[in-house]
């Protein structure tokens, strides 16, 4: 066995590049779980009937175990990153769909009639007051999210997307703990590390106001 | 300005919110809409800006039926205060009070102008609000801004939806004092819901009595008072208001039973140490069976000091007083109109009793407006 550091000699640039495809993997299924996922919940602010079944939908897709769903899109659209990338959005949207529609429907309606009383119209209510005061439980909802995907980025490896999920599936096929330790740590690490990150991103943007909650 | 013709709501289920609203305000009337929780004052106030629809009847708004108006431009135009001050969080004071000049797509230079001007207006200097946000102001700030983000736009008519019923009584009145400035220098008509009488006859021009849905009676605070159209808007004023509690009083339910009292010839410096002593500014002279002779106050007695001996060297003769039985309010009205710090009670023989005092008077005011248990 070799040790640490000659270990991490020969695998360290491996491990590298594996952490940053397991990154641009996860953000990028989260980006567009936000891109889809926030539109649709303030849509559904506003529909409550329509809330209920997409709401539905999108916690019986969080419902399927992953390893099955990885094997499910197979068929459909082979192996890399296409699939798993669609996999991993998919699992990205309830959280953050969620958060937004509750977000928009928990604002106080004093807020709203005083708004609409001063002559906000739909989109002004929209924009000026209810995305505002939702941002914070959105933005959570996107944290949330994110780490989980990281997470669960590992298992694309079994269908061919690369990332910290490889040197894990490696190292249980060898029995080197080393290299299950080499993907588990980062995929970790990354997580704590996106998760504060958009903690920072989320106090900078939000109006002194809001904060201290 | 404002005329609501034959105003009724119906809500689901058949529940009467308003039954036949009629009422004409002219332009610059204050006008409160007082009643009983759930008698339709809010319902009345929101079917002015369209939050509500009217089931029938019309409003008209300087002679133009509202509903032909685009409800959202109809809206800027009438300023709009809600109780629960509802400043928006995520904005700035001076964002919040430039919401409908934002709207109205006034340039930020005229908007800034503005939401100084107003600021200054109630005396909340711009430089330190105008960057803070509504959590760090406190209730009655946030509300000040309330009314003045109504103002903003220069609305000729503004609505009021209880809007200090959630301040502490002492704020509550400090802003009535000041809306009632703000009404007095910039005309607005307003339209004004509450259910504290008090703040009611204190602001209105016409008060309107409203009671399940209807308007019970509309008249000035005075006429009100003196003539109540039922037994329901008597009960509603109250009985104790302006008086009838104070009236059944007399002068010894609200005096101080035993004032400090010298004898005419007590010493100069015994009396300073006794008003010293007793913390009272002024001395009551009396003969021993108790007759009152007069009153000697400290000013006297330092300025004095050489030229006397005695208190009755000093003591003024011609002390008003008044007589056991008196009613509590005459004293009170002679106490306010001749300036007096104190009023001395006599019995029939001219022997001292007790004192009334500024401080005594208010007790006894407090008492009627807040209840007993206030000025005991
Ligand atoms: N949206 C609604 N649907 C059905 N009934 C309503 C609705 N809004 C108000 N009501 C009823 O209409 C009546 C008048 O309500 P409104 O809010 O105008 O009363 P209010 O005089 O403002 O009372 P409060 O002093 O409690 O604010 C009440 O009986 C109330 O329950
Ligand atoms: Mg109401």
């Amino acid at each position: 066995m070799l040790s640490w550091t000659e270990f991490l000699a020969v695998k360290g640039p491996g491990i590298l590049s594996a952490t940053w495809e397991h990154l641009m993997l996860s953000l990028g299924a989260v980006l567009l779980g936000t891109l889809i996922a926030v539109p649709l919940g303030i849509i559904l602010a506003r529909h409550e009937r329509g809330a209920s079944v997409v709401l539905g939908i999108a916690s019986t897709i969080q419902t399927i175990p992953s390893l099955a769903f990885f094997g499910f899109v197979l068929p459909f659209l082979g192996i890399g990153v296409v699939p798993a990338m669609t996999v991993l959005f998919l699992y990205s949207l309830l959280p953050i769909l969620r958060n937004t529609y509750t977000g928009i429907r928990e604002v106080n309606p004093a807020y709203l009639e005083a708004g609409i009383g001063m002559g906000m119209n739909r989109r002004q209510l929209l924009t000026w007051i209810q995305f505002p005061l939702a941002f914070p439980v959105i933005m959570s909802g996107i944290r949330v999210s994110t780490v989980y995907i990281i997470s669960w980025a590992t298992l694309s490896a079994l269908i061919g997307a690369g990332g910290l999920g490889d040197p894990i599936l490696a190292g249980i096929h060898t029995y080197d703990a080393k290299l299950i330790i080499a993907g588990a740590l980062p995929a970790a690490i990354l997580a704590l590390l996106v998760s504060w990150l958009l903690g920072l991103v989320e106090y900078a943007v939000t109006p002194r106001g809001l904060r201290q909650r | 300005m404002l005329t609501f013709e034959h105003v009724a709501k119906v809500y689901a289920g058949n529940r009467v919110a308003v039954a036949d609203f009629n009422l004409e305000v002219k332009a610059g009337e204050f006008i409160v809409l007082i009643g009983p929780s759930g008698c339709g004052k809010t319902t009345t106030l929101k079917m002015v800006n369209r939050l509500i629809e009217p089931t029938s009847g019309a409003i008209y708004l300087n002679g133009k039926d509202i509903r032909e108006q685009n409800p959202v431009m109809l809206r800027r135009q009438i300023g709009y205060v809600i109780q629960q001050i509802a400043l928006f969080p995520n904005m700035t004071i001076a964002q919040n009070v430039d919401v409908v000049p934002r709207l109205l797509g006034w340039p930020a230079e005229r908007r800034r102008r503005r939401a100084w001007e107003l600021l200054e207006l109630v005396g909340m200097d711009p430089d330190v609000y105008a960057g803070r946000y509504p959590s760090e102001l406190s209730g009655g700030q946030q509300q000040r801004i309330g009314v003045l983000r109504a103002l903003a736009a220069e609305p000729p008519l503004i609505l009021m939806d209880e809007p200090f019923g959630a301040l502490d009584p002492i704020t509550r009145e400090n802003l009535q004092e000041e809306l009632k400035g703000l009404q007095a220098k910039l005309h607005k008509t307003i339209l004004f819901v509450t259910h504290d009488m008090d703040e009611a006859l204190k602001l209105a021009d016409r008060i309107v009595v409203m009671k399940d849905g209807n308007i019970v009676q509309v008249a000035a605070p005075e006429e009100l008072l003196r003539h109540p159209a039922n037994e329901f808007v008597a009960s509603f004023i109250g009985k104790d208001r302006l008086g009838p509690g104070l009236e059944l009083r007399s002068v010894e339910q609200v005096m101080i039973g035993e004032p400090v009292t010298v004898r005419p010839h007590t010493g100069i410096a015994e009396g300073v140490a006794i008003m010293r002593r007793k913390k009272v500014d002024t001395l009551l002279v009396t003969e021993e069976s108790g007759r009152l002779l007069g009153a000697v106050s400290i000013e006297e007695l330092n300025r004095n000091y050489q030229r006397a001996h005695q208190v009755q060297d000093l003591m003024a003769r011609d002390v008003p007083a008044v007589f056991e039985g008196t009613p509590a309010r005459e004293a009170f009205d002679l106490i306010i109109r001749e300036k007096l710090e104190y009023l001395p009670v006599m019995d029939r023989e001219g022997r001292l009793k007790g004192l009334v005092t500024r401080t005594s008077m208010v007790n006894a005011l407090a008492s009627v407006v807040w209840g007993d248990e206030a000025g005991a």
